[in-house]
This record gives structure tokens, C-alpha cells and sequence, in this order.
């Protein structure tokens, strides 16, 4: 499954990176997005996938899976979604005072340069 | 302890000169200035009965002792003779100053905190033991320099020649410091006394070489020699007081002083002799031939100037050879040496008072362009006589003191004849003919400069102002340099014995154990038999010819194209490859588009990171640790690509936010099936939020518009994504195959209950084992709350801000 996975974390990777080089910011907004999903993922791989019951003590069980990575990916989720929204509302702010979405249009204006 | 405090002495004087220009309008500033280095110069005079009986003193002041660094003043006769002159001349200058610069029209506290501050480094240069010290001083001299050039800076030549001369000297600088910095290496000491002392093995190193090159690349481009002189003649946009002082007589020796100083260490290279006395002597012509195309008069006195330097650095170079002959013959060459720190101390009293009566003429007449000037004799005559006498002894005309050491000068070259080492028999013919000719040109424009002022017809009506003699005061130091130019001709042998001697013998100490070995007598006379009393005589004769038929030949000079200049070089350099060159390059890659920028780091990431995984043999895949996989895996895989696909290519923005969320839901469920409860419910949560807000705001955005790109690029970007994905897939496979270090995990998978007292193993992470995580990603979604809160509730628009920089 680890192997199998790793093609798919490797998928999204190249999915987000093609959207994240396209013009369009809400293109690029949603690269990001794809991009965090592959890494979480790819953490969540590389923790390897042995054990069958969840890390939640219970009696009789001792085949737990590895809580650390379920631990690092819950912090990651709940950056990223903070960095997302910020994101989010910068795309909306600059489109209202600057009237475009397009990255190569968004080069800085004559005055200071 | 006060030796090396004397170094400071100008530097701190500096400190006041401001407050007396502000608060004592009614006296000139440089009165009080003078005090300075004519404290100095009878300072130093009380060392030299020390220096004459060949010993030296020593004064140190620790810096940093760690590195072994420390400001150490050093006392022998090379440097007590240099701290003579550097403030006896500075002296003079700042008495000339003072009736050169107007004390209403001139900002004079800039004037004189530049000139102490360059006093200041030049005596640090000449005294320096350490090399570290050395250099810092050596670079203040650059610096001080370069205000001074620029000391009129509100013109665009003197702008231009400031940044030229700092350009010019800092490269040289840099390299010298890194020779200083191999020597160090070599000897494992900063101390140059130590350095000399380990000489013989030093020369044995393999980095010997490249210290002595870089050196002398150092000592080269300060004292103007072949081909780096060309920032002298641009520096002459200084106030003369300032060309007097540094660009004949102090700073531009400070190179002939390091490689006096260094002699006794490099001397025993042939590249070393071959360099010193090669470049010197191509200088010496170079400049001779130059100075008579020259029509501005402190133009003429540049040219000499490099000229004469490259004369003492040739000496220099022939005097090295000593080191390596024994017995009779070697005198020929300590001859060279002695002449050479003879010739330097006669260069600076004739050059310093030909560059005063410069100044003067321009003062007093308002021009210094020699095509205009003539018929000045009768007028100025206190000037003329100086000048005579100053250019005579340039020339190298009896009773002055310029003769005596042209005459050394040729019995030191024609001697080099006689010598065979490093195949100098076959080319050493070149040398005395090579200075022959330089002497002819010296000659000449020696004579163009005064008899072109001075005789003629006057030219009243070209002239800005009306000529007549300069002030006394103003002819006070250029008169005792005339008169130091003919008493040192009729006194040789006591400046020898006071001044040249022991410096000869800091030079080449190999050779002496006390300056009474120097067995030298200056003559003036050495017998009608001797060659180079004839070579003076033909040098008369010629350039008596040639100067009389000047304007017949001197059109040749225009035969030279002006393209293939140095200076044409220096300009290409500096104007067209840095300023045009490398911005039109840079320009190249600053495009000022993200997405390429994202490509380049994105691509080299990939290339780097896959590079590595294959050259260092990093890849592997194994299936053993792999655990078995389920149908619903693999569903859940198919509904992940299908939404990644649709993210991808939807061509509305709710398609692809619908798919995006498709795609999160779909993690979440990933997580389910792993074993992940807690995730997989922040999981769901949050992609619900997140899909509100991107709904939220893509209401506010453009529609997509379809991506209309050249072929070019959305190839580019296929490819770099393709990299980056086969990155992830590799490095992630490759990690996964090689597992060394088994999970900490068992360690909280024991204490969760008996020391946290919890039963959800990744909450009691979260909260209890690595609580600082947990904390500080609280902290970025408040900060992400209120940057989004600020963002939209503060908004100066750009109106209001243009108003307000009103």
C-alpha cells in the first residue's frame, strides 16, 4: 500500500505544482491547497501504515498505529488552512484594489520601481 | 607606547578641526593644522641617531591579541626615512594650503580632516610591522584619497577621477591583502620583522608565488605602475596641495615602500626581480614618452611622476638581485637600492615644489593649460627660478640633485649588463638603452614644462586673469624645496649617511649587520672615463635636439588611436561591462514573473534532489515493509485522481472548488481507512471551511478565464510539474524501503495512560508531549485572523496616501 501511495502523494505533488504555475491566482490558491493534501498524505505514508486499531487506548489492543505522524499532520492541517484563508482574502483584496487575478499583469506599478 | 600613539596624532587632531573652522572664522583653519606634522617631524628627528647606528625601536599597542593582531610602530631607516617625509612634505603642503585655499569660499574643515586622516594612515603604512595593520592603514590612505580627489565635489571630473583612483587602488588593496593573508599562512605570523627572519623556508612554499604576485599587484596599482597608472592622471582634479602631497610625494610611494619593505623576503624569486624591474623600467618610459603629449601642466607633472616612480621601482628590482651574487660583484647592485631610496628622497623635494609652482600658475593665472601659457618670466619671476630649478634636477642636470641619482640610476642599469643569472645576459642589454631613451623624453618634457610657462610670447588676452607674482607665503614651501633640491647636490653624502644608508640597510639586511657596510660615496664627478657621464651627455644633446624641433614631431602623438587606450579599457570595464553588461543580464532573469521564478527554484530542486538520490546510489525500492492493499484503497485512490484530473482542468470555478473539496473529502476518508479518527474529522471540518471560504471569495474574483499560454511555456511547466511529482514519488519510495531507526512511537504507546493520563494517544501528543507545537499553531491562526481582519478593515487607499506624501 506504502508503494501505491507513494505514486499517488507524487501525483498531487505534480498536479499542485502545475496549477501553482499558472496565471490565474484562483488557479494558484487551489495549487496550494492540493499541495498540502499530498504532503499530509505523504507523512501519513512515510509513518508506514502497520498496526489495525487506531491510537485510541483500548483493553485487549495492543496493534496501535503510529500516533506521531497522525499528531505532526493535525498541527500541519490546521496551519495550512490558516495560511489558506489568509491567502484567500489577500486574492480578494488585491483583485478589488488592483482589478486583475492575472500573475503576469501583477508586476508592480511604474512608481515604485 | 607614544610612538605608536604619534600614528594617531592627525587623526585625532581631526576631531577639532571642524570646531576651530566653526568658532575661530578670523584665522585660517590650516594654522592650526601645521602644528601637527611640524610636531612630527621634529619627533621623528630625534630618532634618527638611533636609526644612524643601525638600530631600530619598536612600539606596540595590542588590538586584538587573540589573532595576534596589533598596532606595533617600527622604527628603522626605511620607515623613519618615510615618516620624515610624509610629515616634513605634509607640512609644507598644509603651509601651502594655506595660502592656496580661500579661508571664506572653502569648506576647510573637510579639507583638513581628509588631509590629517591621510596623514594619519600614511605614517600607520610606513610603520606598520603587522601586516593586518598594514593593509587597514593602506586601504584609509585609499579612502582619504578619494576625498581629496573628490574634494571639489561638485564637478563632474573630479567625481570621475575620485571613483577611478578608489576603484584602482581598493582591487589592489583586496589582492595585497589576500598575499598578506598567504604569508601569514605560510609563516604563521602577521609580523613582517618575523616574516623576513623565516625567509628561506617561506620561499620553499608552493603559495609563495601567488603571495608575491599579489603583492606586488598591490604595490603596483598605488604607486601607478605600468599598466594601472592611468587613475594618476584623472586625480590631478584635486586641489593642488593635495596632488603635491599625495600623488608625487607620499601615497604613491607607499608601493615603492612595500616593496622595499618586502625585498628582503621576495628577493630571492627571479619572477620577483624580473616583475620590479621590468614593469619599473616599461613605467619609466611609458610615462616619459607620455608626459610631453600631456597640454595641462598638471598633466605633464602626473606622467613625470609615474614615470619616476617606475625609475625607483626598476632600482628596486636591480637592487634585488644582490641577494643572489656574493663577492665583489655584488656592490654594483646594493648600488641599486642606495640609488633608489636616494632618488626617492630627491623626487619628492622637485616634484613637491614643481606641483606648488603648478598651483601657483594656475592660481595666478586662472589656467593650467600650457597653450595658453608663455612669456610668465617676467612676471612670476620667484616662480620661474623654482621652477627652473625643479625641472633641471627632473632632467637630471648638474648642480642638482636630480643628476646625482640619474647618474647612479645609470651606473645601476649598466651594470645588470654584467650579469647572467635568469638568462639577464641576453636581454639585459635592453635595460640601459630602455632607460637611455626615458631619460632623453624626461629631459624633454622637463624643458617643454618650464620653458612652455615661462618663456615666449605672453598671452595676455587668453589668460582668465591677470598674472602677476604669488604671495610670499604661498612661495615659502616651494622655495624650501628648491633649496633642499640644491643643497642635497652639494651635501650628498651627509643625506646618505643620515637617511640612505640605514634605509639601504632595512632594505637588504642580508647583506649588512650596520649602515657603515654601506660603503657608498656619492660623487658628482666620476671621471671622464666613466659611461655614465657620457650617457648624461648624449641625453642632453638629444633632448636639446628634439626639444627645439618639439612641434615638428610631437604631431606623431595623435598617429596613436585613441580606441586602444588604457583608459578606453578602464571605461569599457567599469561603464560598459559592469554598468550596461551585467544589467542587461541580470535583466535576463529578473523578468519580474513569479511563475518563472517558481520554474527555475522548482526545477533545480528537482534536478538537485534526483541527482543526489541517483549519483550517491540513494534509490531503492522494496516491497517487504509494504503492507497489503484493499479494495476500497484502491476506490478511494480512483476517486482522488478523477478529482485531482477535474481540479485540474475545470473550466468553471465552481467545478474545480467542487473538485478541490472532492479531493479533501476524499483525504479525510483516507484517513478514516489509516486509522486516523482524529484527523480524518479536523480533516472533514475543516475542508467543509475551507470550501466556504473559497466559495466566499471566488465570488468576489474574475471568472476563469482559459489559460492562454505559448507552447513554449506550458511545456516548460508540464515538464517542471512531472519533475517535481517523479521527486516526491522516489524520495518517498526510497525512504520508505530504507528504514534504520525503529519509531519512537512505543514509547508513547506505554506512558499514555501511566504518566499522561490519557487514553487518545495523538491528543495527549498534541497537548501534553509536544504541547509547544500545539501553542505556537494556535498562535498562527490568531495571527492569520487578524491579518486577515487588518486587510480588510484597514484600507488607506492609495489616493489617501498620495495626499498625505503631499
Amino acid at each position: 500500500m506504502e508503494i501505491v501511495m507513494a505514486f499517488v502523494c507524487g501525483f498531487l505533488f505534480m498536479a499542485a505544482i502545475y496549477l501553482i504555475l499558472s496565471k490565474s491566482l484562483l488557479r494558484i490558491i487551489i495549487g496550494t491547497g492540493l499541495l498540502s493534501h499530498g504532503a499530509h498524505l505523504l507523512i501519513l505514508t512515510m509513518g508506514s501504515f502497520k498496526g489495525s486499531a487506531p491510537p485510541v487506548l483500548s483493553d485487549g489492543v495492543t496493534d496501535y498505529v503510529d500516533p506521531l505522524p497522525q499528531a505532526l499532520i493535525l498541527t500541519a492541517i490546521v496551519i495550512s488552512f490558516g495560511v489558506t484563508a489568509f491567502f484567500l482574502v489577500l486574492a480578494y483584496r488585491a483583485y478589488q484594489e488592483i482589478k486583475t487575478d492575472d500573475m503576469t499583469l501583477m508586476k508592480g506599478s511604474e512608481d515604485n520601481e | 607606547m607614544f610612538q605608536v600613539f604619534c600614528i594617531f596624532i592627525p587623526i585625532l587632531a581631526a576631531l577639532f578641526m571642524p570646531f576651530f573652522f566653526k568658532k575661530v572664522r578670523s584665522i585660517h583653519t590650516g594654522w592650526f593644522v601645521l602644528i601637527v606634522p611640524v610636531f612630527l617631524v621634529t619627533f621623528y628627528a630625534t630618532y634618527v641617531p638611533i636609526i644612524v647606528d643601525g638600530d631600530s625601536v619598536i612600539s606596540e599597542l595590542d588590538w586584538i591579541p587573540s589573532l595576534g593582531i596589533s598596532f606595533v610602530s617600527y622604527l628603522d631607516g626605511l620607515s623613519l626615512l618615510f615618516s620624515i617625509l610624509i610629515s616634513g612634505i605634509g607640512a609644507l603642503v598644509v603651509l601651502y594650503s594655506i595660502f592656496y585655499l580661500n579661508r571664506t569660499k572653502e569648506q576647510l574643515h573637510n579639507f583638513y580632516i581628509y588631509l590629517l586622516m591621510f596623514m594619519s594612515a600614511m605614517l600607520g603604512v610606513v610603520q606598520s610591522d603587522n601586516t593586518i595593520t598594514l593593509y587597514l592603514f593602506w586601504e584609509l590612505t585609499s579612502i582619504s584619497s578619494f576625498l581629496l580627489i573628490g574634494y571639489w565635489y561638485n564637478r563632474d571630473k573630479s567625481r570621475f577621477g575620485a571613483l577611478k583612483s578608489m576603484m584602482i587602488t581598493v582591487a589592489g588593496g583586496m589582492l595585497m591583502l589576500g598575499g598578506f593573508v598567504l604569508l601569514s599562512i605560510m609563516g604563521d605570523t602577521f609580523s613582517i620583522r618575523e616574516l623576513i627572519s623565516q625567509a628561506p623556508e617561506l620561499a620553499t612554499n608552493d603559495l609563495f608565488l601567488v603571495a608575491l604576485v599579489l603583492i606586488l599587484l598591490g604595490a603596483f596599482t598605488k604607486s601607478a605602475q605600468f599598466p594601472f597608472y592611468i587613475w594618476l592622471p584623472d586625480a590631478m582634479e584635486a586641489p593642488t596641495p593635495v596632488s603635491a602631497y599625495l600623488h608625487s610625494a607620499t601615497m604613491v610611494k607607499a608601493g615603492i615602500y612595500l616593496v622595499a619593505r618586502f625585498t628582503p623576503i621576495f628577493a630571492q624569486s627571479e619572477v620577483w626581480i624580473w616583475l620590479v624591474a621590468g614593469i619599473g623600467l616599461l613605467t619609466l618610459f611609458w610615462g616619459s614618452f607620455f608626459a610631453v603629449k600631456q597640454t595641462d601642466l598638471k598633466g605633464i607633472l602626473a606622467f613625470s611622476t609615474v614615470s619616476q616612480l617606475g625609475l625607483i621601482m626598476s632600482l628596486l628590482g636591480v637592487g634585488a638581485i644582490s641577494y643572489h651574487v656574493n663577492g665583489a660583484e655584488d656592490t654594483v647592485f646594493k648600488y641599486a637600492a642606495f640609488a633608489a631610496i636616494f632618488h626617492l628622497i630627491n623626487h619628492a623635494t622637485f616634484k613637491g615644489s614643481l606641483f606648488m609652482i603648478a598651483g601657483i600658475v594656475d592660481h595666478e593665472t586662472g589656467t593650467r593649460d600650457i597653450r595658453k601659457l608663455g612669456g610668465l618670466m617676467g612676471l612670476m619671476p620667484i616662480s620661474f627660478t623654482i621652477a627652473l630649478i625643479g625641472s633641471f634636477s627632473m632632467a637630471g642636470l648638474p648642480p642638482f640633485n636630480g643628476f646625482l641619482s640619474k647618474e647612479m640610476f645609470f651606473k645601476a642599469i649598466l651594470s645588470i649588463t654584467q650579469f647572467d643569472l635568469f638568462n639577464f645576459s641576453t636581454w639585459s642589454i635592453l635595460f640601459p638603452i630602455i632607460a637611455w631613451i626615458a631619460s632623453v623624453f624626461t629631459f624633454i618634457y622637463s624643458f617643454y614644462f618650464v620653458f612652455r610657462t615661462f618663456t615666449g610670447k605672453l598671452k595676455v588676452d587668453q589668460l582668465p586673469k591677470k598674472p602677476h607674482e604669488a604671495p610670499m607665503g604661498m612661495l615659502i614651501s616651494p622655495l624650501i624645496l628648491a633649496a633642499l633640491v640644491i643643497t642635497i647636490f652639494f651635501i650628498p653624502n651627509l643625506v646618505a649617511d643620515t637617511f640612505v644608508k640605514p634605509a639601504v640597510m632595512a632594505i637588504q639586511p642580508y647583506l649588512y649587520s650596520s649602515p657603515e657596510e654601506v660603503n657608498i660615496h656619492i660623487t658628482a664627478w666620476h671621471g671622464i672615463h666613466s659611461p655614465e657621464l657620457w650617457m648624461t651627455v648624449g641625453v642632453i644633446i638629444l633632448g636639446l635636439l628634439m626639444f627645439l624641433c618639439l612641434s615638428k614631431w610631437q604631431k606623431m602623438y595623435n598617429a596613436f588611436p585613441a580606441k586602444l587606450t588604457l583608459n578606453h579599457l578602464y571605461d569599457f570595464i567599469i561603464y560598459d561591462l559592469c554598468d550596461q553588461w551585467i544589467g542587461r543580464f541580470s535583466a535576463l532573469y529578473m523578468t519580474g514573473s513569479i511563475r518563472r521564478y517558481l520554474s527555475f527554484m522548482l526545477s533545480s530542486m528537482a534536478i538537485i534532489v534526483i541527482g543526489t538520490l541517483f549519483i550517491k546510489d540513494g534509490f531503492k525500492i522494496s516491497f517487504e515493509e509494504a503492507s497489503t492493499i484493499h479494495v476500497y484503497q484502491i476506490i478511494l485512490i480512483i476517486v482522488l485522481v478523477i478529482g485531482t484530473i477535474t481540479t485540474v482542468f475545470a473550466k468553471s470555478r465552481i467545478t474545480s472548488i467542487v473538485a478541490l473539496g472532492a479531493v479533501g473529502y476524499t483525504v479525510s476518508l483516507f484517513f478514516v481507512v489509516f486509522n486516523a479518527p482524529d484527523l480524518a474529522l479536523t480533516q472533514l471540518v475543516i475542508e467543509t471551511i475551507s470550501v466556504a471560504l473559497f466559495l466566499l471569495a471566488f465570488y468576489h474574483l474574475p471568472k476563469l478565464k482559459k489559460e492562454e499560454e505559448r507552447t513554449r511555456f506550458r511545456f516548460s511547466r508540464a515538464f517542471v510539474s512531472v519533475a517535481v511529482g517523479a521527486m516526491v514519488t522516489l524520495v518517498a519510495l526510497s525512504a520508505h524501503s530504507q528504514k534504520f531507526i525503529p519509531s519512537i512511537a512505543e514509547y508513547y504507546k506505554e506512558t499514555v495512560y501511566s504518566l499522561a493520563g490519557g487514553g487518545n494517544i495523538v491528543n495527549v501528543i498534541l497537548v501534553d508531549y509536544r504541547g509547544f507545537d500545539t501553542l505556537f499553531e494556535i498562535t498562527v491562526l490568531g495571527i492569520a485572523g487578524m491579518a486577515i481582519y487588518g486587510m480588510i478593515k484597514l484600507r488607506l487607499s492609495r489616493k489617501e496616501k498620495n495626499y498625505e506624501n503631499k
